[in-house]
C-alpha cells in the first residue's frame, strides 16, 4: 500500500507538470489555431533561463524563476511578432503553421545547444533533502514542484473560467472574426495569450528541470510528445481537459509500474506508457475526456 | 578542403541522398499523394533495417530473403498503423504515428535480448560476440565494383559501387511508383485527398485505400532501412529518431506535393545542405568546432522548412492547386 502511495506522489509530481505544460499547448491551440511543435523548445528555453540566473548570475531560486517566466513571455511574443504574425498575415493555415513549428523548434533547439552547449546542468538546490510522511518519501524539490504546478493550475483555471480576459480568450477559440466583430482587439489579445503561454512554459520549463535533477537540451523536447498526449487525452481545445490529461498520464505512467498491477511494468517503458494511453483514449473517445464531439 | 574535390566523399553523399529518396518516395506517396500526415515514417526504415539484421544474424536466414521478410515486415507495420489511425482527424493522426515510432523505438532500445539494444546491431548476440550481418552484402558490393571497373576504371572505389547501386534502385522504385500514382487506383487516392466524403459517396472505401498508401509507403520505408544498414554496417535506435522523419518531410515539401519525380532533386538538395555545412571552413566558421557546425547546420534546416511554408508552401516544383496544406 505504501508503494502505491508513493507511487501516486510521483504520479502527481510528474502529473502536474505535465498538466501545466499541456495548458500551454492547448492555449495556443485552441485561440491560435497553431499545433505548436515547438511549445517544448519553450520549455527548454525557460529551464535554460533558469539556468542562466541559477548558476550564472547566483540568483536565488525564486528569482531565477521569475527570470526565466518574464524570459521566456519576451520569447514567445518576440517570435508571435517576426513569425506567427506575418505568416497568418501571409494566410497560412493549421498544417502550415505546424510545419513552421516543427522549423521554429529546429532552431529553437540548436541555437540552445549552439550558446549552452550539449552538457547536463542542474540548479544550485538540494535533491537530497527529504521528508517522509506515513513511509511516503518526497524530496524537497519534489514539494516545490507540487506546490507551484497545482496553485499555477488553479490560477490559470481561474483566469480562464471568471475574468474578461478567459472569456476572450475562450470567444477567439470559437471565433476569431466574431469575436473581433464583437469589439474583441484580437490581435492584441493574442499578445496577451502569448505572454500568459510564455509565463507558464518558463515555469514549466524551470519545473521539470528541478525535478529531474540533472538535464540537458533535449529536455522540452523529451516532454513533448507526453504532453500532447495529454493534451489529445484531455480533449483537444479544452485547457481543462488539457490540465486533467496531464494529472492522468502522470498517474497512468506512475501507477503502471506497481507491482500490484500483474506485476507491474517494466519503468523503462513509462515514456512508451503515455502513448499506448493515447491510442486508447482516441480508440475509444476521439474527443478526448473533456472534448466536445466536432461536426469537422 | 580537398574533400571537394573527393570522389569518395561526394559518393558517399549521393548514396545517402538516393536513400533518403527512396524513403521520402514512401511519404510522398502516403502525404503528398493521398494527403496523409505520417510524423512517423522513420518506424518503417527502423522496422526494415532490424527485421532483416535480426534473421540474418539470429536465425541465419540467407541475406537476400531476410530482405524480402524485412520489406514484407515494413508494410505489415503500414497496414497495422492505420488501424487505430485512420479514424482520427490530420493533426491528431500526425501526433499519434510520431507517438508510435517513439514506441517502435523504446521498442528497439529496450528489448535488448532482441535487438540489440542502445549499443546497435554490434551487440546482437551479446556483448561478447561482435556481430555483423552484412557479409554478403559486401561480397555483392564488391562484384559490383568490380563489374564497374570495366567501364568507368579506376574511378570504381567501393563507395562508388554503392551509389550506383542505390541511384538504380531510386529509379526502379520511381519506375514502379510514377505509373501506380498516374492509374486509376492513383487517381482514388488523390480523391481521397481532396476530399474524402466525395470519395466514399462515389463507392470507393476510404480506409482500405489509405491503408494500402500507407502499407506501400512503408515498403519504401523499409527499403530504404535495407539500404541504410548495408551503408553504414551498423545502426542503433538512435538512428530513427523523429528527426530523420522530418529530414523526409523536408525533402517531400522541397520536391512538391505529389510531384514523384522530384523527390530525389529534393533529396539531392537536401543531401547538399547536409553536406554542405562541412565545407564551412572559412572566418567566422573556423571559429566554431564540430558539434555547433551540426548545431549551425540544424538551424539552416530549421529556416528552409520556415521559408517554404511562408513563400512556397506547394514546393518548388509543385503546382499550386494540388497544394495539400491549408
Amino acid at each position: 500500500m505504501t508503494e502505491l502511495l508513493q507511487l501516486m506522489v510521483n504520479g502527481l509530481v510528474e502529473g502536474s507538470v505535465y498538466a501545466l505544460g499541456a495548458a500551454g499547448i492547448s492555449l495556443v491551440f485552441g485561440p491560435l489555431r497553431i499545433v505548436n511543435f515547438a511549445q517544448g523548445d519553450y520549455l527548454t528555453f525557460g529551464a535554460f533561463a533558469a539556468v542562466l540566473a541559477n548558476l550564472a548570475w547566483r540568483l536565488d531560486m525564486v528569482l531565477s524563476t521569475v527570470f526565466a517566466m518574464l524570459a521566456t513571455a519576451v520569447l514567445a511574443v518576440a517570435l508571435e511578432f517576426v513569425l506567427w504574425r506575418p505568416m497568418r498575415k501571409r494566410g497560412a493555415k493549421t498544417m502550415s503553421l505546424f510545419i513552421t513549428s516543427i522549423g521554429l523548434a529546429f532552431i529553437l533547439r540548436a541555437s540552445i545547444l549552439f550558446v549552452a552547449g550539449s552538457n547536463e546542468r542542474e540548479y544550485r538546490v538540494n535533491v537530497f533533502q527529504y521528508y517522509a510522511i506515513g513511509g511516503v518519501r518526497v524530496s524537497e524539490p519534489q514539494l516545490i514542484s507540487i506546490a507551484v504546478a497545482l496553485s499555477a493550475i488553479v490560477a490559470t483555471a481561474v483566469l480562464l473560467a471568471r475574468t474578461s480576459f478567459g472569456r476572450a480568450v475562450r470567444a477567439i477559440a470559437d471565433s476569431a472574426e466574431l469575436a473581433s466583430v464583437a469589439g474583441v482587439d484580437v490581435d492584441r489579445m493574442v499578445v496577451s495569450i502569448w505572454i500568459l503561454v510564455g509565463v507558464l512554459a518558463g515555469l514549466c520549463g524551470m519545473l521539470a528541470g528541478l525535478i529531474q535533477s540533472s538535464f540537458d537540451a533535449n529536455l522540452g523536447f523529451n516532454l513533448l510528445l507526453p504532453l500532447f498526449a495529454a493534451v489529445i487525452v484531455g480533449g483537444v481545445g479544452s485547457p481543462y481537459g488539457a490540465l486533467l490529461g496531464g494529472l492522468a498520464l502522470g498517474q497512468v505512467e506512475e501507477v503502471s509500474t506497481w507491482s500490484g498491477f500483474f506485476g507491474g511494468v517494466n519503468p523503462i517503458w513509462k515514456p512508451a506508457i503515455a502513448f499506448m494511453v493515447l491510442i486508447v483514449v482516441l480508440l475509444w473517445r476521439p474527443q478526448g475526456l473533456l472534448g466536445r464531439a466536432r461536426t469537422l | 578542403m580537398s574533400q571537394i574535390f573527393s570522389l569518395d566523399f561526394w559518393s558517399l553523399v549521393g548514396a545517402v541522398s538516393g536513400i533518403y529518396a527512396i524513403f521520402s518516395l514512401g511519404l510522398q506517396l502516403q502525404f503528398g499523394v493521398t494527403g496523409l500526415l505520417n510524423f512517423g515514417h522513420v518506424a518503417s526504415m527502423a522496422i526494415g533495417a532490424y527485421t532483416m539484421a535480426i534473421l540474418v544474424v539470429k536465425e541465419h536466414l540467407p541475406l537476400w530473403s531476410a530482405s524480402l521478410v524485412a520489406i514484407a515486415a515494413g508494410m505489415l507495420f503500414g497496414a497495422a498503423l492505420s488501424l487505430p489511425t485512420l479514424r482520427l482527424r490530420t493533426d491528431y493522426f500526425a501526433i499519434t504515428t510520431i507517438a508510435i515510432s517513439e514506441t517502435v523505438r523504446y521498442f528497439a532500445l529496450n528489448e535488448q535480448a532482441l535487438t540489440g539494444g542502445a549499443l546497435g546491431t554490434s551487440n546482437l548476440e551479446g556483448p561478447t560476440k561482435v556481430t555483423e550481418y552484412n557479409a554478403d552484402w559486401v561480397s555483392f558490393q564488391a562484384s559490383v565494383q568490380r563489374w564497374l571497373h570495366d567501364i568507368v576504371g579506376r574511378y570504381s572505389e567501393s563507395d562508388f559501387a554503392m551509389l550506383v547501386i542505390v541511384w538504380v534502385i531510386v529509379l526502379l522504385c520511381l519506375l514502379v511508383l510514377s505509373p501506380m500514382v498516374r492509374s486509376p487506383w492513383g487517381r482514388v487516392l488523390r480523391a481521397i485527398r481532396e476530399d474524402e466524403d466525395a470519395a466514399s459517396a462515389l463507392g470507393k472505401r476510404v480506409a482500405w485505400y489509405k491503408l494500402q498508401s500507407l502499407a506501400i509507403g512503408a515498403g519504401f520505408g523499409a527499403i530504404a532501412g535495407l539500404l541504410y544498414a548495408f551503408e553504414f554496417q551498423f545502426f542503433s535506435p538512435d538512428d530513427f529518431d523523429p528527426l530523420t522523419t522530418f529530414y523526409a518531410w523536408l525533402i517531400v515539401l522541397i520536391a512538391g506535393t505529389a510531384r514523384i519525380w522530384a523527390v530525389p532533386v529534393g533529396a539531392l538538395i537536401f543531401g547538399l545542405i547536409f553536406s554542405g555545412t562541412r565545407f564551412f571552413n572559412f572566418k567566422p566558421f573556423t571559429y566554431l568546432d564540430a558539434a555547433q557546425l551540426a548545431y549551425l547546420r540544424m538551424i539552416i534546416i530549421g529556416a528552409i522548412l520556415i521559408a517554404l511554408m511562408a513563400w512556397r508552401p506547394q514546393g518548388i516544383f509543385g503546382k499550386r492547386e494540388e497544394m495539400v496544406l491549408e
